[in-house]
């Protein structure tokens, strides 16, 4: 096959450039509309496929591009920036085919997706950057993009939490700036290197170094809804069903997250970051993030309220097996990045079937909701089991590697957070498939669930996405899957 | 010497050719301003090549060198100036095409081309002068025509602003020309040459403070600023854009070039430099943030801005100053684009809906959406968010205060933009909430030929900050910025 350099670049441009076309095309052009956004988003699936393929034979892409003297604009593709963007591709298509579906007759379409994808360009932005600086700029971009879809719906309420978001983002992503001129000034490059690049400066510089590590995981934390920076993201949870899918499973969040792996692999390196004593407090502040956000979410009534404080519980999963700093508790981090995201956008997917099929917006009014919605509920309930981590679903996997870590690191008390927050999960879960399941809707009148009138393109993709969290659990070892990626990841990181 | 066509001939005298001929023939001001405008370009793109293939390039007047006669030089530096006064003069030219056609409108257009056309002489001499009577000259030139076009609407609020503004403009020149006289009461020499081996006596440095404060006044430094946000707000919107975007630029750019040959200031007094851009940066923005109209919002965040340029310039001790001066170079020429690219925003927003009260944006049902956009991004470079030139001026900017230990100037930095985020977002919110009107809104209203311009320019300011490695090794031909490796 023939071998293309600037296949990375091409993949950015798949959503980088379909944003302007969109946002030019008028607004009855839907059909035309639906055809770039399917065509780019699949074009991208298969692109993003040929590099995964290339970089597992061992092909090593490097972009880059100088913008101020020293400083470049870098693209990489190693293992962790595929997993990442493997998984932002194939949530991309479907989340579209989710969105023409969802927004059919809906205002403001072109903007919408315009800015839907230039959202998708900063996630794969944000997994391909080769450098911290280049990170940054994605970082923000990725703001700047999902702040209209957040207020879409353009009413006071979506405006109050737009701004909230703002707020938290911009000073998050404003404090990463200064993390990212700390570290250039510092260290005098910002690249991300397997082993990290600070050893030298930590151990002549140790409280600079620390200082360091906490401006960037704290600017970071703030998308990744660390406690206490988590507030924006129920919040945010006005914007119409897609954008939240997006935003838990891919695009917000997980940059977070992301970006905590990258800084914490590949800027100090796991032993270092372990020499200057930080690992801990951030494993500690992981579980008291993970624990927060379950209790939270027990006391919500609002599907989505409820749904995106179980986010900021299980999104913590993934920086908790980072700071383990063992390699067995990085593969589960690593996994749960793709399954949190597999699961979460099937459960928002379906959530907002039921407000836009039967008008079910609150766990109270979802009695009886299975028997009319079934294939949605059925997707819904696989991915709730799967979070609360019921064997073989996806969910399982990452909680049981992140145990395994915990006992090879000697975090014993790991294992009673995992059992603890399980606990918690059933508890605001198993009530709302209970409710779905056994029993019988209220009787007609008012909060009475009507007939369900939604088309392909929303009930297929919630199933699509219930299936893949079957199979990733249940073909685990299976090659490809995203467990065995993730080991080949780890073995790099951990630099075996 | 023979008689040398020289683009820096050109470019001070065509516009002013142009004026006057414009003058003499109203009907046809607005197409003998653009060819003019054209020539004038096409002179500076000559001028950029010459400069970029040789280097610096010095233009002997009359054949007398310095310090007998007159030199026009042009470095890095002054062709970037110029480069940035044609390009973004040429856009709100045409903005100005659409903007000033009304019926009603007719002694605004007739007196608009000249004016502008002057200002453009001025503002090309200040880039190329190497002397300070020369500079004198020029600034007076800029005044008088800055001056005319922010009463060009004839609204009895511009005429106040106006004479304000000329209040302050004359008090700033006479200041200026003070410290000249002091200058050649000293040295016996006016050329820039003449001040750079002169030993800082006290006498020279009061001469030269003179000089600062008066420039302080046209630049509408912090707390010298009262007369810029009346001023800017209500010009008609080409003119608000061309006196934010440009006329500002020309007291900065002299601020710059002085630094270049003057004895280094002492510490103390960069640092009371360096206070007053944060007392810009910080009243400015609160200013901006009670703001109840949008071009007066925007004209508050140009005080804020110029409060950050002037923190560049101070931020950084001796050994810095190299650096720091660059920095301050990327933050005028990002502030000039995308600046001028938000007042044409806010002025077709303005046309569009009929007011700009900023609290009512959104009680209509018509939303200009491509203003609005062009709004956006112009504030994503002016709040300096990636990947904009405003962006890349403000990391240098950063880089360099906390290289050097300055991390007071990093947290008035930061302060600015969280207040720039946080009054900007106010007009967000206008353009984008639908609730308060009972009519569909109506979105996507077509293209107008009219937000071009202005997106043009915006998309600039966003796109620049891409090609700012190649820019600095452009601003650095003929070492503006002191010293040569």
């Amino acid at each position: 096959m023939m071998d293309a350099p600037l296949l990375p670049l091409f993949i950015l441009l798949t959503s980088l450039l379909a944003a302007p076309i969109l946002f030019a095309l008028p607004e009855r052009a839907a059909k035309l509309r639906t055809a770039i956004n399917l065509g780019m988003a699949a074009l991208k699936v298969a692109l993003v496929g040929w590099l995964s393929l290339k970089v597992s034979q061992g092909v090593i892409y490097d972009l880059r591009f100088e913008m101020l003297p020293g400083l470049e604009f870098k693209l990489q593709a190693d293992p962790l920036a595929i997993l990442f963007i493997a998984l932002s591709a194939v949530l991309w298509l479907i989340t579209t085919i989710y969105s023409v579906g969802y927004l059919e007759h809906g205002p403001h379409r072109a903007r919408f997706f315009g800015f839907f994808s230039l959202c998708v360009a900063a996630t794969v932005g944000i997994a391909l950057s080769g450098n911290l600086f280049t990170f940054l700029l994605f970082y923000e971009l990725l703001t700047l993009a999902t702040y209209p879809l957040v207020i879409h719906r353009g009413t006071a309420e979506a405006l109050r939490a737009g701004r909230i978001y703002l707020i938290y983002t911009l000073a998050g992503g404003l404090v990463l700036l200064l993390g990212t001129l700390g570290l250039w000034v510092l260290a005098g490059t910002t690249d991300f290197a397997p082993g990290g690049i600070l050893a030298d400066m930590a151990a002549e510089n140790r409280l600079a170094a620390q200082l360091l590590f906490v401006v960037l995981i704290g600017a970071l934390g703030v998308k990744a809804a660390l406690v206490p920076f988590h507030r924006w993201l129920p919040i945010a949870m006005v914007a119409p069903a897609p954008v939240s899918a997006l935003l838990h499973a891919v695009a917000v969040v997980k940059a977070g997250a992301f970006g905590i792996m990258r800084v914490v692999y590949e800027v100090f390196g796991i032993e270092t970051a372990q020499a200057l004593g930080m690992t801990a407090p951030l494993a500690a502040l992981a579980g008291i993030t993970i624990i927060y956000g379950s209790i939270r979410a027990i006391t919500q009534d609002d599907i989505k309220k409820r749904l995106a404080y179980s986010t900021v519980s299980q999104v913590s999963y993934i920086t908790l097996g980072v700071a383990l700093a063992s390699p067995i508790a990085a593969v589960g981090a690593l996994a749960h990045l793709i399954h949190q995201g597999l699961m979460k956008i099937t459960m928002f997917m379906a959530a907002g079937n039921l407000a836009e099929g039967l008008g079910v917006k609150r766990v109270s009014q979802m009695d009886g909701v299975g028997r009319a919605m079934p294939g949605t509920m059925l997707a819904f309930t696989l991915a709730a089991l799967g979070m609360i981590g019921l064997p073989p679903l996806a969910g399982f996997v990452s909680k049981w590697y992140l145990a395994q870590g915990g006992l090879d690191a000697g975090q014993t008390w790991v294992i009673a957070l995992l059992l603890g927050s399980s606990l918690l999960n059933a508890i605001y879960f198993l009530p709302m498939l209970h409710r779905a399941w056994f029993r019988d809707a209220a009787p007609e009148g008012e909060g009475a669930p009507g007939r369900p009138r939604i088309g392909w393109m929303l009930a297929a993709p919630p199933v699509t996405t219930a299936v893949l969290v079957l199979v990733a659990g249940g073909f685990a070892n299976a090659p490809f899957s995203p467990l065995e990626w993730t080991r080949f990841i780890v073995a790099i990181e951990y630099q075996e | 010497m023979s008689v040398e066509l020289s683009p820096m001939i050109l470019a001070i005298f065509l516009p002013l050719f142009g004026a006057i001929v414009a003058f003499l023939m109203p009907r046809m001001a607005a197409l003998i301003g653009l060819g003019t405008l054209a020539m004038t370009t096409g002179a500076v793109i000559w001028l950029a090549h010459e400069v970029l293939v040789t280097g610096a390039v010095v233009l002997p007047l009359g054949g007398w060198g310095a310090p007998l006669g007159i030199d026009l030089r042009a470095d890095g530096l002054s062709v970037a100036m110029l480069t940035l006064t044609s390009a973004v003069g040429f856009l709100v030219s045409i903005a100005a095409l659409d903007s000033l056609k009304g019926a009603d409108q007719v002694r605004q257009r007739q007196y608009f081309w000249p004016l502008w056309l002057l200002l453009l002489t001025g503002m090309n001499g200040v880039y190329l002068s190497t002397d300070i009577f020369n500079l004198y000259v020029m600034i007076e030139v800029i005044a008088l025509a800055a001056v005319g076009l922010t009463v060009l609407s004839g609204s009895r609020a511009a005429l106040q602003a106006g004479l304000e503004y000329m209040y302050a403009s004359i008090l700033g020149a006479l200041l200026f020309l003070m410290g000249v006289g002091f200058v050649y009461l000293q040295l016996g020499r006016l050329d820039f040459a003449g001040l750079s081996g002169a030993a800082p006596t006290g006498a020279l440095v009061a001469a030269l403070a003179l000089i600062f404060v008066g420039l302080a006044l046209k630049t509408a430094l912090f707390p010298l600023h009262f007369w810029l946000p009346a001023a800017h707000a209500n010009a008609t919107a080409p003119a608000s854009a061309l006196l934010s975007g440009l006329v500002v630029k020309a007291a900065l750019y002299i601020v710059l070039r002085l630094a270049q040959y003057m004895p280094f200031p002492s510490e103390n007094l960069l640092t009371l430099v360096g206070l007053m851009g944060a007392g810009a940066v910080i009243w400015g923005g609160v200013q901006a943030l009670r703001a109840e109209r949008l071009k007066l919002l925007v004209a508050w965040s140009t005080v804020a801005q110029i409060g950050l340029i002037f923190v560049a310039f101070a931020r950084a001790g001796e050994l810095g100053l190299t650096e720091s001066w660059k920095a301050a170079a990327l933050l005028i020429l990002a502030h000039g684009i995308a600046k001028a690219a938000m007042f044409l925003a806010a002025g077709r927003i303005k046309d569009e809906i009929g007011h700009d009260v900023i609290r009512d944006l959104d009680r209509t049902p018509i939303r200009p959406t491509l203003a609005q956009f062009t709004f956006a991004l112009a504030a994503i470079s002016l709040i300096g968010l990636p990947p904009s030139l405003g962006f890349i001026g403000k990391w240098a900017l950063m880089e360099g205060a906390m290289a050097a230990g300055y991390w007071h100037w990093v947290a008035v930095t930061m302060v600015g933009t969280l207040l720039s985020v946080a009054y900007f977002s106010r007009v967000f919110a206008g353009f984008l909430r639908f609730d308060r009107v009972r009519a569909p809104v109506g979105e996507h209203q077509g293209w107008a030929l009219a937000d071009a311009a202005p997106l043009t320019l915006a998309l600039m300011a966003i796109g620049l900050g891409l090609l700012a490695a190649p820019l600095l090794s452009f601003l650095e031909i003929g070492y503006p910025f002191g010293v040569a490796p």
